[in-house]
């Protein structure tokens, strides 16, 4: 990839961490209060059902969970696999893809 | 009178070809007071092998030209202590790694010199013998990064300590980034824009994962992780800028 | 050629890239289980206690206390590596950035098991 594009996937890489960072902080101590006791649906559905704080702030989640993982798998797959080309990153940016469209359907399940 | 006998060592040198047919022999050698490896590896040509290949040039930790993995790891033979790396009276020699084996000690630094070229590791002037002095204050930011990594002398231990060079073959490796960051901080350079694209690519600074190795091995204790982390900054700023 | 070897990796950052990129390849993997798990909810409510009920067994517990661990590790060795990326690198401080790092990721992991159990 060209200079111009691999720094825009750094940048990429390292936006989407720095939004990661937050919202994993909010994830882990959401879970960690949440988990008391033992976790239960009523326990994740009471708190995300139709609310739209919520649903906002998992849609950025995945947004930027589905540019950060296929980034790093990119990477891990040219050093490790020895995987690298234009055939590797189209296929990196359909994980990405499919990543966003699950990960959009989990909070669809959770808050609609 | 019976003398006492010499304290020995046991030395596993590398021999062998690029062929992949290397292997390990062992050695003995007499111990002697502030032993240095390069003085290992020197008695055994001398005395028990001259077959056996090595480099080796100012023998005084100036030249860089003895770097060699010893006990696993890459450093300067000549400025490297027996009784500091020695473990129960065992030592390992081999080539560097990460560069393909001349013969026995000896590795063909080319590829090393290759990607220095790449980075473009070389300096682009700006002026001519025309014109006066260029002024650099010393004490100026930039200066102050050239500095602190100008030092290197090209004995390609970084490039052998390297993980990202033996999984990213394209990969151009610390010294040359290093290098490269020298020069994109040196006002008087006139082949900033260009150096920035090569060393920007996808086997350049965003390959480096900051293991730091490099850093850690570096006899002359310059860190390429800091450089290479610097054109990552600068590569950044161009793109925002849309100067890439 | 000859590559460098376990006893070249013997320094904490390395032990940092190693547990960082381990880490993030388990969650990336993770991931879609996880997606599909939540998803379970669109069947409705029982269908989702009946994942959540599952997971209660020793093993699923274990392994969830052990990807809260991998999420905390990512998340300290990324801003450790954001810290030397965009602040710098001055010799001796990354390294007790990684110890830092280290703690951060283990005092997370263990409250959760303790919420946990």
């Amino acid at each position: 990839m060209s200079a111009r594009g691999e720094t825009r996937l750094w940048l990429a890489q390292r936006a989407s961490a720095a939004v990661l960072a937050l919202c994993v902080l909010v994830h882990l101590a959401t879970m960690i209060v949440a988990v008391n006791g033992g976790l239960t649906a009523a326990d994740i559905l009471g708190r995300t059902r139709g609310n739209p704080a919520w649903a906002a702030f998992y849609a950025v989640f995945v947004a930027a969970v589905a540019i950060h993982a296929p980034i790093g798998l990119r990477t891990i797959a040219s050093e490790w696999l020895q995987w690298r080309g234009r055939g590797a990153d189209a296929c990196w940016l359909v994980v990405g893809v499919a990543l966003f469209v699950i990960g959009l359907r989990a909070v669809a399940a959770v808050v609609l | 009178m019976v003398m006492p006998e010499p304290e020995m060592l046991e030395v596993d040198v590398w021999r062998g070809g690029c062929d992949g047919s290397g292997r390990f022999q062992t050695y003995t050698v007499p111990r002697q007071d502030a032993q240095t490896v390069l003085d290992v590896v020197t008695w055994i040509q001398r005395k028990l092998d001259p077959t056996l290949a090595y480099r080796f040039s100012c023998r005084v930790g100036m030249c860089g030209s003895c770097a060699m993995t010893v006990n696993g790891r890459a450093r300067w033979t000549c400025r490297t202590h027996v009784a500091k790396v020695a473990s129960g009276k065992r030592l390992q020699i081999a080539p560097l790694a990460n560069l393909t084996v001349v013969r026995d000690l000896v590795v063909d630094m080319r590829e090393f010199f290759d990607k220095w070229a790449k980075a473009g590791g070389q300096f682009t002037p700006t002026a001519s013998r025309r014109d006066d002095f260029a002024r650099v204050a010393p004490e100026s930011p930039a200066r102050r990064e050239v500095d602190a990594a100008i030092e290197c002398i090209g004995c390609g231990i970084c490039y052998a300590s390297c993980d990202v060079v033996a999984w990213n073959p394209a990969y151009l490796g610390p010294a040359a980034l290093n290098r490269a960051w020298t020069l994109q901080n040196d006002v008087r350079d006139g082949g900033r824009v260009e150096r920035l694209a090569a060393v920007a690519g996808d086997a350049g600074c965003h390959a480096c994962h900051t293991q730091a190795a490099c850093t850690e091995r570096c006899p002359k204790q310059l860190s390429p992780t800091a450089s290479i982390a610097g054109l990552k900054r600068m590569a950044a700023r161009a793109v925002l800028k849309g100067e890439l | 050629m000859r590559t460098a070897g376990w006893r070249n990796r013997d320094h904490p950052s390395y032990w940092a890239f190693l547990v960082h990129r381990v880490s993030g390849l388990a969650l990336a993997l993770f991931l879609p289980l996880h997606f599909w798990a939540l998803g379970q909810a669109i069947a409705g409510q029982a269908a989702l206690d009946d994942f959540l009920r599952w997971t209660e067994q020793p093993l699923l517990r274990a392994s969830e206390v052990a990807l809260v661990f991998l999420l905390a590790a990512h998340l300290a060795g990324g801003l450790r590596l954001l810290l030397v990326e965009f602040v710098g690198w001055h010799r001796q401080a990354p390294r007790s950035w990684v110890a830092v790092a280290a703690g951060v990721a283990l005092f997370c992991a263990l409250t959760f098991a303790l919420n946990l159990y």
